[in-house]
C-alpha cells in the first residue's frame, strides 16, 4: 500500500494517470462512433497512415505529433471522401493508405541521420513519458470533442445511423461526417501516445463492446465505455508497473479480461434467472 | 389548397449513377392527396425515382419543381438499407424524422417529449420506445420506419417497399393506415407486388427505364405490355386474374 502511495507521488505517474483518464474520455466517445458505424478498419487505416507523418516529422526535425496529426486527418478525410463517392473499392483503398503510411514512415526514419530513440514508443506507446504539454493538448481535444458531442449529439447519431434519410431531413451529412473524421484522427493520434500505433485500436473497441453487453443506447455506450476504459486502463497501468511489463500490452490484457469476466457474469446471471 | 397545382413536378428528368442513366425523360406531376403506386421490374429505376424526388440524387437533365413552394417529404427507405445492429433506440429513430429541411439546427434541442410515444401508440407499438431496433421483428421495424417518415407531418410520403418482411395481418393494417394518412398527404408507394398496389392506390406509374403514368388503378395485361412494364403477376399465387380487371 505504501508502495502505491509513493508511486502516486511521482510526477511521471500522476501524468500517466491523468493521461489515462483523459484518453479514456476521448476514446469512449469516438470509439462508440467507430464501433456503431462499424468503421474499425477505417480507424486502423488512419492509425497506421499516421506513422508516415511521424517519420516525415523526424526527417524534417519537427514535432512528430504534428506530422502524425496532418497525416491522420488527411487520411481520415480522404477515406470519407472515397466512401461518399462510392466509385473505388473502399476497403482496398484503406489497405493501400494503411500500408503506404507505414512504408513512408519506414523510409523517412531510414533516411534520417542518427538514432531515432522514440520510434519504439510510437509503435508500442510510452505512457510514462507524457509531459505537461501533451496533457494540455489532450485536455483541449477532450473538451472540443465533448462539446461537439453534446451540441451535435442528434445529428452525429442520425447521420451515422442512416445518412441517406438524414439528407432528406436536411441535415448537413457530409459536414458532420467530415467533422467526425477529423475528431477520429485527432483522438487516434493522441491515444497513440498511450498505446502505440499497433495497440491503439483496443481503446476504441474493447470498452465499447463491454458496454454493449449492457445497453443498446448510444449515450449509455459512451458512458459505459468511459467507465470500463478507466477501470481497465488504470488496472493495466498498475499491473504493468508492478510486473515491470509494457503498459500498453498490460492495458489491453486487462481490458480483454474485463470483457470476458462481464460476459461470463451476465451469462451466469441469465441462466440462473431462467 | 389549390388541387390544380401539383405539389411536385418532375420535368424531363434523366438520372442515373456514375454517368449511366437509369431513367430517361421522366415526367410526373404529383398533386395534393394523390396516391400513386409505382411498379416495375427490379433495376427499372423505382428507387432512383424516389431519390430524385427527395433531392438526394441530382438529375443529369431536366428538373424537379415544387410549384407551391418547398414541401416536406417523408421517406421510408427499403428496409434492407437499415443497419439493424446499430445501437439506437426506437424513440431516437422516430425523432430523427423531426428535423426540418430549412433549419436543421433548430431541431438540435427541440422538445420532443411524447412525440414518439404518441405515434407508437397509433401504430400498435406502445411501450417499445426504449427498445433497440435490433430487438424488433421486420414488421415492427417497418412500423418504426413509417413513424419516422410521418412524424413531421409531410405533405408527400414516399414509401419504398413498405410491405417487405411484413406479415399478412400487418399488411392489411398498413394499408388502412395509409388510407387514413392519404386524407391529409399525398403518397407515392413503390412496390414490386402488383396485387397490393392496385387495390389501394388511386393511380399507377410504371417505371422501367422511363415512366408511364396510368391515371387509374386498374391494370390489364395489355396495359402492362404497352407500357413495357413486365411484372411477375404470379408472385403471390392467389388468382392474379382477380387483380387484373378488364380495362373499361
Amino acid at each position: 500500500m505504501e508502495n502505491l502511495l509513493e508511486l502516486f507521488a511521482h510526477r511521471f505517474f500522476q501524468n500517466a494517470v491523468w493521461t489515462i483518464l483523459l484518453t479514456s474520455l476521448l476514446s469512449a466517445m469516438i470509439g462508440t462512433y467507430i464501433v456503431s458505424r462499424k468503421i474499425v478498419f477505417i480507424s486502423g487505416g488512419i492509425t497506421h497512415a499516421s506513422f508516415g507523418g511521424i517519420g516525415l516529422a523526424y526527417f524534417l526535425g519537427i514535432n512528430p505529433f504534428l506530422g502524425a496529426v496532418v497525416f491522420a486527418i488527411t487520411t481520415a478525410l480522404g477515406i470519407e471522401w472515397i466512401s461518399s463517392k462510392g466509385k473505388i473499392r473502399e476497403d482496398s483503398a484503406i489497405a493501400i493508405l494503411w500500408s503506404l503510411g507505414m512504408a513512408l514512415g519506414i523510409i523517412f526514419v531510414f533516411l534520417t541521420p542518427g538514432y531515432t530513440p522514440n520510434l519504439m514508443s510510437f509503435l508500442f506507446g510510452s505512457i510514462l513519458s507524457v509531459d505537461r504539454f501533451d496533457l494540455w493538448i489532450l485536455i483541449a481535444v477532450v473538451l472540443l470533442t465533448a462539446l461537439l458531442f453534446i451540441l451535435l449529439y442528434r445529428p452525429i447519431v442520425y447521420t451515422a445511423f442512416d445518412p441517406e434519410f438524414s439528407k432528406t431531413r436536411g441535415l448537413p451529412v457530409s459536414l458532420i461526417r467530415n467533422i467526425m473524421a477529423i475528431l477520429m484522427a485527432l483522438a487516434i493520434v493522441l491515444s497513440i501516445r498511450v498505446m502505440g500505433i499497433i495497440l491503439v485500436l483496443s481503446l476504441f473497441t474493447i470498452p465499447q463492446n463491454t458496454a454493449l453487453l449492457f445497453t443498446n443506447d448510444f449515450k449509455r455506450i459512451v458512458a459505459g465505455s468511459i467507465l470500463w476504459s478507466i477501470t481497465g486502463s488504470l488496472t493495466g497501468l498498475l499491473v504493468a508497473y508492478f510486473l515491470n511489463i509494457p503498459g500498453g500490452a498490460a492495458i489491453i490484457f486487462v481490458l480483454t479480461i474485463q470483457f470476458f469476466l462481464v460476459k461470463v457474469f451476465l451469462l451466469l446471471r441469465s441462466s440462473k434467472n431462467r | 389548397m389549390d388541387s390544380k397545382q401539383p405539389l411536385a413536378s418532375i420535368k424531363n428528368v434523366s438520372v442515373g449513377y456514375g454517368g449511366t442513366p437509369v431513367l430517361t425523360d421522366v415526367n410526373l406531376d404529383i398533386y395534393p392527396l394523390d396516391f400513386i403506386g409505382v411498379i416495375g421490374p427490379n433495376g427499372g429505376g423505382k428507387t432512383t425515382l424516389s431519390k430524385v424526388l427527395l433531392g438526394i440524387l441530382k438529375p443529369y437533365r431536366g428538373r424537379v419543381l415544387f410549384p407551391s413552394g418547398r414541401i416536406n417529404i417523408g421517406y421510408l427507405p427499403q428496409i434492407s438499407r437499415i443497419d439493424r445492429s446499430f445501437p439506437i433506440t426506437v424513440k431516437e429513430v422516430i425523432l430523427s424524422g423531426v428535423s426540418s429541411r430549412r433549419n436543421w439546427w433548430k431541431s438540435l434541442f427541440t422538445k420532443t417529449e411524447g412525440i414518439a410515444e404518441k405515434l407508437l401508440d397509433e401504430l400498435g407499438l406502445e411501450g417499445y420506445e426504449d427498445r433497440a431496433i435490433g430487438q424488433l421483428s421486420g414488421g415492427q421495424l417497418q412500423r418504426v420506419l413509417l413513424a419516422r417518415a410521418i412524424v413531421n407531418n409531410p405533405q408527400l410520403l414516399i414509401l419504398d417497399e413498405p410491405n417487405t418482411f411484413v406479415d399478412r395481418n400487418f399488411e392489411a393494417e398498413l394499408y388502412k393506415i395509409l388510407e387514413r394518412l392519404n386524407k391529409r398527404m399525398s403518397i407515392v408507394l413503390i412496390s414490386h407486388d402488383i396485387g397490393t398496389i392496385s387495390s389501394i392506390v388511386k393511380t399507377i406509374a410504371c417505371v422501367n427505364g422511363t415512366l408511364h403514368y396510368h391515371p387509374s388503378n386498374e391494370l390489364t395485361e395489355e396495359v402492362l405490355h404497352i407500357y413495357n412494364c413486365p411484372i411477375d403477376l404470379i408472385t403471390h399465387g392467389e388468382l392474379p386474374h382477380r387483380v387484373l380487371k378488364q380495362h373499361s
